[in-house]
């Protein structure tokens, strides 16, 4: 019998903390496998952020740092530095990358560190109860929009991969989706192609992740997938914005 | 080419019954066992009929919290 599928090495034994079906669990192990494959378990270290994925530091199996709200790109910027021969990634939020890190995100970008972000987009900050974030859906109700994100009064969500893509110092942006198997697959793909651009020297790279909050969505995690797929993809469409030039 | 059969095995205690994987299996051979409780509280998910199994590896695929292997043989 031939194994086709087991837990990667490069995630703890320690149980994780999220919700019934929340799509953070998924995000995990494709990083963790992504850096598996590509041998770095040993030589990486990873920045966890604020919000659910805060002990993300008690899953990888890597060396980790945490960061204040929003800051780790700043955290992964002082670690490059010092250690430039170390692979080095930070794992975000929306609520954290996308509004009180929207600096950090942007500057990290500008100088083009040679690091790599996993931007989870989940609509929401799931940990402190489903707050609007930056990302939130027009309509989309959070408990700081009870009537549904009014886009006269709070703007249209930011698309940060969009944003992001125009700037010079970050060479390598996708966003991808973890709602079926096939973009499952297809998001592994992304992120171990964002750690090889990485190991190139070329620059900043990001692959932001739409990611489900079933919780603080009010929906099962099947529903939350189809939400998904019907109101999320169509506002923050799927793709490769950038990648290096030699490849396309 | 022999037709593929496959194994999955869930580390029930793990499970947090959220139901992804029933929701991607294409022999839909996957179900909460409602007759027990794991250590977390939850119904676990479980094969209901393993023997249909083609070893796909959707469920492992989607699951979040790494409760599923999947091994996979080819029959005659
Ligand atoms: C400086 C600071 N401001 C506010 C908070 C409160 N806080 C904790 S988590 C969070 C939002 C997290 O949302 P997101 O980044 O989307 O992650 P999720 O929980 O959805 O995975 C906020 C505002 C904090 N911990 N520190
Ligand atoms: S609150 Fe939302 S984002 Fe946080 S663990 Fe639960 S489902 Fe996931």
């Amino acid at each position: 019998m031939a194994v086709v599928f087991q837990k990667t090495k490069g995630l703890t034994d320690k149980p994780f903390s999220y919700c019934p079906g929340c799509t953070h669990g998924i995000i995990h192990r494709l990083v963790a496998e992504s850096l598996e494959e590509l041998g770095l378990l040993d030589e990486v270290i990873g920045v966890a952020p604020v919000g659910c994925s805060v002990f993300a530091y008690e899953f990888f199996n890597c060396d980790m740092h945490e960061a204040a709200h929003g800051r780790a790109p700043a955290v992964a910027t002082g670690i490059k530095r010092v250690h430039p021969d170390h692979p080095v990634f930070t794992y975000q939020g929306d609520g954290d990358l996308a509004s009180i890190g929207t600096a950090e995100i942007v500057h990290v970008a500008h100088r083009g560190e040679k690091i790599t972000t996993i931007f989870v987009n989940n609509a929401i900050y799931g940990m402190t109860g489903g707050q609007m974030a930056p990302t939130t859906l027009v309509g989309q109700k959070a408990t700081t929009a009870p009537y549904g994100r009014d886009a006269a009064l709070c703007g249209n969500p930011i698309r940060i991969s969009e944003m992001l893509a125009t700037i010079d110092g970050a060479v390598f942006v996708e966003r991808v989706a973890v709602n079926t198997p096939a973009n499952i697959r297809k998001a592994k793909k992304a992120i171990k192609r964002a750690f090889e651009v990485q190991l190139q020297g070329l620059g900043f790279g990001i692959v932001e992740v739409l990611s489900t909050c079933p919780t603080n969505w009010g929906l099962t995690p099947v529903e939350s997938l189809e939400w998904l797929e019907k109101n999320m993809i169509p506002y923050y469409p799927l793709g490769n914005f950038k990648s290096p030039k030699e490849e396309k | 080419m022999g037709k593929a059969k496959g194994t999955v095995i869930f580390d029930s205690d793990a499970c947090k019954g959220c139901g992804l994987c029933i929701s991607v299996c294409p022999v839909n051979i996957l179900a909460l066992d409602t007759s027990s409780v794991n250590n977390k509280g939850y119904h676990p998910a479980t094969a209901i009929e393993p023997e249909k199994c083609i070893g796909c590896a959707n469920c492992a695929t989607i699951c979040p919290d790494t409760v599923i292997t999947v091994y996979r043989t080819m029959e005659e």
